[in-house]
């Protein structure tokens, strides 16, 4: 066995390992399973959160575009930054609505809110299709790291389904308790890896940073600037936007936010957050450096820059390390990913569609269940294959960004958005970014004789506008908020 | 509504609206080409702005409500 596939092998056990320590003594309810008690403290919730921060979409996706793309790779530095600042006053809002009425899941707070159960289905099932494309994301750059490490003996395929059933493991023995103290050791991991590849490549291959990007700049000009037309300035702009407005939108980051014990936890995460996302810096370093060194990447395989680099610099041993970090950063996102998706499926909307009261032990049942058929779905998506991981993310966060405008309007205590209007909304929105995507419209094919300023902007702008107007216009139509509403805390 | 929180818009507006302004790669800053320092720095000011908020706003929390870490 090459040392690169041994170092990841028993970096999965320890993190197996970690994952069965941390569920002895306790009793396993959905609420424990997959809010942890509530008894998280402020460490705990920052590794945690930073942990769903720093996926694989960061690692090999922003290295990845780093060297396919250049310069609007940087947006990746910018979303997170501002979606913090907003952070400071929206979670705190939230959590304590949450912590007042014992909710667990981000549907729960909508159905709360408009006291509607049938937007509680609607998010639920939203959330859901947005989490798909971001599992497949975490599956593929499982299968390429498990690939690369093998140095091509385990071709991309069979390397996926190899990681999937790695994930599945995972999160059947552990559920969030396993999250937690995985994510404390992927922390560490990752933080090493990049900041050792990110300062050692450019200072060794290059002679330091200024001497790499003056490399970069005189064999492939303008790669280091957004360029005028396509990805340009206003693309940059409305892409960062709606990225950032799209951040605590997933219901594994909401969620996750119950976990806190007070809310100062969130306005001191607000500060120290940004701080973290310089990270990035060095993951950029790391593609940058590689696009002189390992040229040729072209298309889906740039996700497999930094891990090419990386072998061709340091040999197996290093490869190894570096795949385990990069295994521990697709298992812990993943693995969240996973069980929101199933606990969501089975409470959320098998439960409420189902007349008759069920027990919480066979909703618990039945959430464990689907995490093996949850994967399964996400694996054949992403032996589909053809996009590029920040691709997939950029596709995802189209669809849940539009819960957006019905969260917000529901926050203050007279709710500005009637129920029909937040449905309406969402329907219309997600209508609109299905209509995008299968047809593949951007603003420049559906105003071809705007200025550029128009046609670069990103497309979810349009199912945006569509979800607000409709927003407004039913709740308009359907009149003053219900009464109970107004008098919630 | 308390003033000083409008400071928190204030990263949105340098950082985004300054993009096509330091869309450049030349002076570069510590070794970063031109949009990459700006978008960094901006990255930084950040968390002070929030800092700075976060003090404010402890300082008019009374002092009995203030929760330990």
């Amino acid at each position: 066995m090459n040392p690169a596939l041994l170092l990841i092998g028993i970096s999965f056990f320890a993190a197996l390992a970690l994952g069965i320590r941390a569920r002895r003594g306790h009793a396993m309810t959905l609420e424990q399973w997959s809010v942890g008690g509530r008894g998280f403290g402020t460490v705990l919730v920052f590794v945690l959160m930073a942990g769903e921060i720093y996926t694989t979409f960061t690692f090999l996706g922003g290295s990845g575009w780093a060297y396919g793309k250049g310069a609007p790779a940087f947006y990746i530095l910018c979303y997170g930054t501002l979606a913090y600042g907003m952070s400071y006053f929206l979670l705190p809002v939230i959590w304590r609505y949450a912590n007042a009425h014992a909710l667990v899941s981000q549907a729960d707070f909508f159905v709360r809110k408009y006291e509607s159960e049938a937007l509680g289905v609607i998010v639920s099932l939203v959330s859901v299709a947005a989490m798909i494309p971001y599992l497949v994301l975490q599956l593929k750059g499982l299968g390429i790291i498990v690939s690369e490490a093998s140095v091509g003996a385990i071709s991309a395929g069979p390397a996926v389904w190899a990681g999937s059933v790695v994930l599945v493991i995972y999160v059947v023995v552990s559920g969030v308790r396993g999250s937690a103290w995985t994510a404390v050791l992927k922390d560490i991991l990752i933080l090493a890896v990049a900041l050792v590849l990110g300062i050692y490549l450019p200072a060794q291959l290059h002679g330091g940073y200024g001497a790499m990007f003056a490399d970069i700049n005189r064999a492939h000009p303008g790669f280091l600037i957004l360029p005028r037309t396509g990805m340009s300035p206003a693309w940059f702009i409305s892409t960062v936007v709606l990225t950032a407005l799209g951040f605590y939108m997933w219901p594994h980051t909401f969620g996750s936010c119950y976990t806190a014990r007070n809310e100062n936890v969130f306005r001191r995460n607000a500060v120290v957050m940004p701080l973290y996302q310089l990270v990035l810096l060095f993951v950029f370093f790391t593609g940058f450096a590689a696009l002189l060194e390992v040229p040729g990447l072209t298309g889906t395989s740039v996700d497999l820059s930094l891990l090419r680099v990386t072998e061709h610099a340091f040999g197996p041993w290093m490869l190894g390390v570096v795949g385990a970090a990069g295994l521990l950063t697709a298992l812990v996102p993943g693995s969240m990913l996973l069980m929101s998706a199933c606990t969501i499926l089975s409470k959320n909307v098998y439960a409420k569609l189902t007349p008759r009261e069920i027990p919480e032990a066979r909703v618990t049942r039945l959430a464990r269940a689907l995490v093996p058929v949850v994967a399964l779905v996400s694996v054949l998506l992403t032996l589909r294959g053809g996009s590029t991981l920040v691709l997939l993310l950029l596709a995802a966060y189209n669809v849940v960004t539009q819960l957006f405008p019905a969260l917000m309007l529901c926050l203050p205590n007279r709710p500005i958005a009637t129920r029909q209007g937040a449905i309406a909304g969402i329907l219309a929105g997600e209508a609109t970014v299905a209509a995008l995507t299968l047809t593949g419209a951007t603003m420049g094919s559906l105003f071809p004789s705007w200025p550029p300023v128009i046609t670069d902007l990103n497309v979810g702008i349009i199912a945006m506008l569509v979800n607000v107007v409709v927003l407004f216009v039913v709740s308009g139509l359907t009149g003053r908020p219900h009464r109970s509403l107004q008098t919630s805390p | 509504m308390r003033w000083y929180r409008w400071l928190a818009v204030v990263p949105a507006i340098g950082m985004l609206g300054g993009v096509p302004f330091a869309n450049r790669v030349t002076p570069y800053v510590l070794g970063l080409p031109f949009l990459l320092f700006w978008v960094t720095a901006w990255v930084v000011l950040t968390s002070v702005i929030m800092w700075i908020i976060y003090v404010l706003d402890r300082a008019r929390e009374p002092r009995g409500e203030r929760e330990r870490p």
